[in-house]
């Protein structure tokens, strides 16, 4: 089953063409990971699919619906971790999943959140304040809030940013016990993560993509997976 | 882990799949977000504390509310257009700026919910602040029932009109606030375009537009100041075309300020 279309998604900043013309879909059970180089369009692709930014051409549909024309819609199926993993800071991780709950207007938000605390081991840190968080339970609270809802899409921008190799296999553990179950779309800089935790991969350079193949597929073009990026995003 | 994962699993999937959220209960959520941040900084207080002087002392001091020895709040009310041009900046520049600092705004507009719910909430919680700013200042209205004997209708039509030029002062904070990430410079746009709209109605610019346009368009322009829409309903009487006005601003402020996050 289908879960997220893109159909020749274009989107300039001023004269920069920062997507030009993307396409590609998801199916149910998929994890694709998002390669490319800073600036190369894969951040504002995601922010074209999550609604934050609206497509200059083309169009992006969620779970059947147009992010465009049904955004409601469309962003209840939907959860989206973006870059940093932005949160208030002055909210206690308690009280901003279960701002994040009330939202999305879930049934039975306090049993919601005990549970994505359970899930995102962030039980520990539940009564501490956002702004004292340590750089992995933020990554981790980022994740929360996408995943609150079970949403069916899940789109996560450098979900593993930043965070020490415990921290790294933790999220991509919870990432994959869940995948099964949704259309994933990550995007990293770390090419090792490809094989761990992707089941597909797509190269984006200047706004377009390079490549769109399985991860055996991918992995086969070299031995050397950094010079195969450096060829495709060249 | 993995029986936590699957606990989880079990627990969503025995709940209906996502419902779209209500407008009322987004706008709520919001509302309730935003008034309880005002008070999770000491800033609130400082806030409360310097309106609270500033208006008492200001009547006092500046106005003589004592010593004209009538019983009545409009020398209370005159300062407020003024207080308000600085303070509802003060407390609206955070709105919008702060969401964009934090990058949270990225969250707001990629959750299920709407643009105008999150400003309509936002909004409200602002201006129920400086409702709350404006409510302890409530002891100066009992002193004059105390020391004389005041038309209670008159105070109450005067704050009545004093919460809405705050609303006012709100709707060009929100759209300020909208424009840019820094507080700092979303304050002092917004306390210069409130200011200027103190200022127009003692006709400070009068000589300035007088070369320009013809005696009709200047007593128009002034009829736009802050306080020539405030001073009637110190008087006690509360007509359409101020209610209109301190209206027109407050929600043509939030509409503006919704468009403009709109079209990022």
């Amino acid at each position: 089953m289908t879960l997220i279309e893109v159909k020749n998604l274009k989107k300039s900043y001023g004269s920069i063409h920062a997507v030009r013309g993307i396409s590609f879909s998801v199916e149910r059970g998929e994890v694709v990971g998002f390669l490319g180089p800073n600036g190369a369009g894969k951040s504002t692709t995601m922010k074209l699919i999550a609604g934050h930014l609206r497509a200059d051409h083309g169009a992006a549909i969620v779970a059947g619906f147009d992010v465009s024309a049904h955004p409601i819609e469309a962003k209840t199926h939907l959860g989206y971790s973006p870059e940093g993993a932005p949160a208030y800071s002055e909210m206690t991780v308690r009280e901003f999943l279960r701002f994040a709950a009330d939202l999305r207007n879930l049934p039975n938000p306090s049993e919601r959140v005990k549970k994505t605390l359970e899930l995102c081991r962030l039980n520990e840190v539940a009564h501490q304040t956002v702004d004292t968080l340590s750089k992995g339970y933020r990554m981790r609270l980022g994740f929360a809030q996408a995943v609150i809802h079970d949403p069916e899409v899940l789109i996560l921008d450098e979900p593993t940013d930043g965070l020490d190799p415990n921290q790294k296999f933790e999220v991509r553990r919870i990432l994959k016990e869940m995948a099964s179950r949704k259309a994933v779309i990550v995007s990293t800089h770390i090419l090792e993560e490809i094989d761990e935790l992707c089941t597909r991969v797509i190269v984006i350079a200047h706004g377009e993509v390079r490549c769109d193949e399985s991860k055996e597929k991918f992995l086969q073009r070299g031995a050397d997976l950094n010079e195969v990026f450096r060829k495709l995003t060249a | 882990m993995k029986s936590s994962a699957n606990s989880l699993h079990k627990f969503m999937s025995s709940e209906s799949s996502p419902s779209t959220p209500s407008a009322p209960s987004a706008v709520w959520a919001i509302f309730n977000r935003e008034f309880a941040g005002y008070f999770r900084t000491p800033l609130a207080y400082v806030f409360l504390a310097v309106f609270n002087a500033f208006a008492i002392s200001l009547a006092f001091f500046v106005g003589n509310i004592y010593e004209a020895g009538v019983a009545n709040l409009d020398r209370f009310f005159l300062y407020h257009p003024w207080l308000w041009a600085f303070l509802a900046p003060a407390a609206g520049a955070r709105l919008w700026a702060e969401e964009r600092r934090q990058g949270t705004i990225e969250l707001l507009l990629t959750w299920p919910i709407s643009v105008w719910q999150v400003a309509v909430g936002k909004f409200l919680a602002a201006w129920l602040f400086l409702a709350t700013a404006l409510f302890i200042t409530l002891p100066i209205a009992f002193t004059i029932g105390y020391l004389g004997d005041p038309d209670v209708g008159v105070i109450v039509s005067g704050y009545l009109g004093s919460l809405l030029c705050a609303g006012a002062c709100l709707g060009i904070a929100s759209i300020a606030s909208a424009l840019t990430r820094n507080q700092v410079i979303a304050f002092v746009t917004g306390f210069l375009a409130c200011f200027l709209l103190v200022l127009i109605g003692y006709g400070v610019f009068d000589e300035f537009i007088g070369g320009l346009f013809s005696r009709t368009i200047i007593e128009e322009v002034r009829r736009l100041g802050l306080w020539r829409n405030l001073e009637p309903f110190t008087l006690g009487l509360i007509d359409l075309r101020p209610v209109a006005y301190f209206l027109t601003l407050s929600f043509g402020g939030l509409g503006l300020s919704t468009i403009i996050i709109e079209r990022r």
